[in-house]
């Protein structure tokens, strides 16, 4: 399916993340007779929800669940259609009006687009605890992520441990696949039923319940289930070799381990949006910092929208509407003659139905604070080395925000550019200064939000004023 | 560690990590190879020396750095494998002109 067409110099509708959100934009789009360009970092289409659709080591069998395979017609649609797609392509910037850097095969080109459509989905959030960094400690997605596209599943003692319907699916999954679970350490706090149950009358119309529902009795029936987990440590040498938990009643039980599985929910893969001086604001009911968007996607930057779980988590079918809906925008700005009434009507019907009893889920599977503030020794940035202990010290002298921080500790200025330390240093800070989070603020990112080499950017070709910019007379 | 669930007739590629012939799926990444093979740590960090691997498998976290072909810092979940890749583990920080 990756034609490696040549990349035109400008377009007018760039794409970026071949998800669920990015694939729906893209075909109708590219419907309408726009030109669009989609660009993925991946080496196949389908985002990570439905990663190797296109080249699964799976017949439709029933490892996967029936879900995964919606991915197949959504991919067939935007590549069918007419977009151009470009795999294993970093967008890296979006530069001065409406450019866009994006880095294929090791070099970097530079095209125009007079509208945008952000697709980013989500990354893992940060699960900080001690021995996190040892290899054998994963997150749940990886471990899905190599059970898609290369068929493989955990050998020895594995354990998973967090909260969130991932956690649960992937259970379900090995399962399928006759994975044997150690032990699933489950870290969702009792009192957030109670606040979730205010948000029962949603979710009873959800069309997750029952999907959910199935997923866990199958689970508990098979898997020894550790409620209530306030802490987890993960232990051992060269790689992980035992896991030590205690539970909220006082229990606690060191477990050999071959394997951990870490996951509490996903959140808005960002970096991209707010690179581009998108304004951003701190969602209390999904602890994460997401997209100031409307009803379309649109943003504070007028040719710039964000489609998808990048513009806060709402699930695979609720993001291919959004996609839809971000381009039903696009396509009423540049092509006022093509008819999209019924297109969005459409979309908006299937997101109020996929958004049904998201509040429920955001209240019952909001992670618990011990597992976002870690404390002492735990490292905080995995890149740098930074632990909370040095965080807390650092906030406790003055220190007024994240990006002050880095200067202090390089905290956040390692390669994955704050993704998995970022919002763990904005909640240490807010709580080291009682302040809200919404107020202590996040990195201020910048192009690029990929590392790339020096040697790279000089392949970018030089025009005539590029050179006078920097030669000498 | 990890195993296929598919048999291993289906591997027809070979690369090779730190100079061992390893049987690799068309469509692998390198870092789904390693995995697949036993190498559950595939570096030490710059920082402080301590082995690393694979943790999130979709280009966010860097954690799984390796020498690809002579190439150093490449992410092992972002590249697919070709036949006769070689792979190298990588000690600490990049050296110059790697």
């Amino acid at each position: 399916m990756t034609v490696a067409r040549a990349l035109r110099g400008s377009y007018d509708v760039a794409v970026v993340g071949a998800g669920p959100a990015g694939l729906a934009a893209a075909a109708l789009c590219a419907r309408a007779g726009l030109t669009c360009v989609l660009f993925d970092d991946q080496p196949n289409p389908g985002g990570q929800i439905y990663r190797a659709v296109t080249n699964s080591p799976f017949d439709r069998g029933t490892v996967l669940g029936s879900d995964y395979w919606r991915g197949e017609t959504l991919v067939c649609a935007a590549l069918g259609g007419g977009a151009h797609y470009f795999s294993g392509a970093s967008v890296w910037g979006l530069l001065r009006e409406n450019e866009i850097a994006v880095s294929l095969g090791g070099s970097t080109r530079q095209i125009r687009a007079t509208r945008i459509i952000l697709a980013t989905g989500s990354i893992e959030r940060p699960f900080p605890i001690h021995g996190w960094t040892l290899p054998g400690v994963m997150t749940a997605g990886a471990a899905q992520i190599l059970l898609k596209s290369s068929a493989l599943v955990p050998t020895g003692r594995t354990l998973l441990a967090g909260c969130g319907p991932l956690l649960w699916l992937l259970a379900w999954q090995y399962l399928n696949a006759g994975v044997r679970l150690h032990a699933i350490l489950d870290t969702a706090p009792a009192a957030n039923w109670r606040r979730a149950l205010r948000h029962a009358a949603g979710f009873v119309a959800s069309p997750y319940l029952a999907k959910g529902l199935r997923l866990m009795f199958e689970v508990r029936r098979e898997v020894r289930v550790v409620p209530g987990v306030v802490e987890i440590a993960a232990e051992g040498g060269g790689r992980i070799e035992a896991v030590i938990y205690r539970t909220a009643r006082g229990r606690s039980e060191r477990l050999a381990a071959d394997m951990l599985l870490l996951h509490q929910g996903v959140v808005p893969n960002v970096n991209l949006a707010m690179s581009a001086n998108i304004a951003h604001r701190w969602s209390e009911e999904q602890l994460c910092w997401v997209p100031c968007v409307d009803s379309y996607g649109s943003t504070s930057v007028p040719h710039i929208a964000v489609a998808g779980d990048g513009a806060g988590i709402a699930g695979a079918e609720a993001a291919e509407a959004r996609g839809r809906l971000a381009a039903v925008a696009t396509i009423r700005a540049l092509k006022a003659e093509f008819s999209v009434g019924e297109l969005e009507r459409a979309a908006r019907q299937s997101l109020d139905r996929y958004q049904r009893g998201r509040a429920f889920l955001d209240c019952l599977y909001q992670p618990a604070l011990n597992f976002r503030r870690p404390r002492g020794d735990t490292l905080v940035c995995r890149c740098e080395e930074v632990t909370a202990r040095q965080v807390l010290e650092t906030a406790a002298l003055g220190c007024p925000g994240p990006n002050q921080m880095k200067a202090f500790l390089r905290c956040g200025m390692g390669a994955c550019q704050g993704r998995f330390c970022g919002l763990t240093v904005t909640e240490l800070m807010a709580e080291a200064r009682e302040l809200p989070c919404a107020e202590i603020g996040y990195y201020r990112l910048r192009p690029p939000v990929k590392p790339i080499t020096l040697a790279e950017i000089a392949t970018l070709p030089a025009d005539g004023a590029a050179v006078k910019a920097v030669a000498r007379e | 560690m990890f195993q296929r669930l598919t048999r291993e007739r289906e591997l027809p590629l070979t690369i090779f990590i730190d100079g061992t012939a390893t049987p690799a799926r068309h469509g692998d990444t390198v870092a789904a190879a390693m995995l697949g093979s036993g190498h559950v740590a595939c570096r030490t960090t710059a920082v402080s020396g301590t082995p690393r691997g694979p943790y999130c498998l979709m280009g966010v976290c860097f954690d799984c750095l390796v020498k690809i072909d002579g190439d150093a810092n490449r992410q092992a979940c972002m590249t697919t494998v070709r036949d006769g890749m070689r792979i190298e583990t990588q000690r600490g920080k990049r050296e110059y002109g790697t």
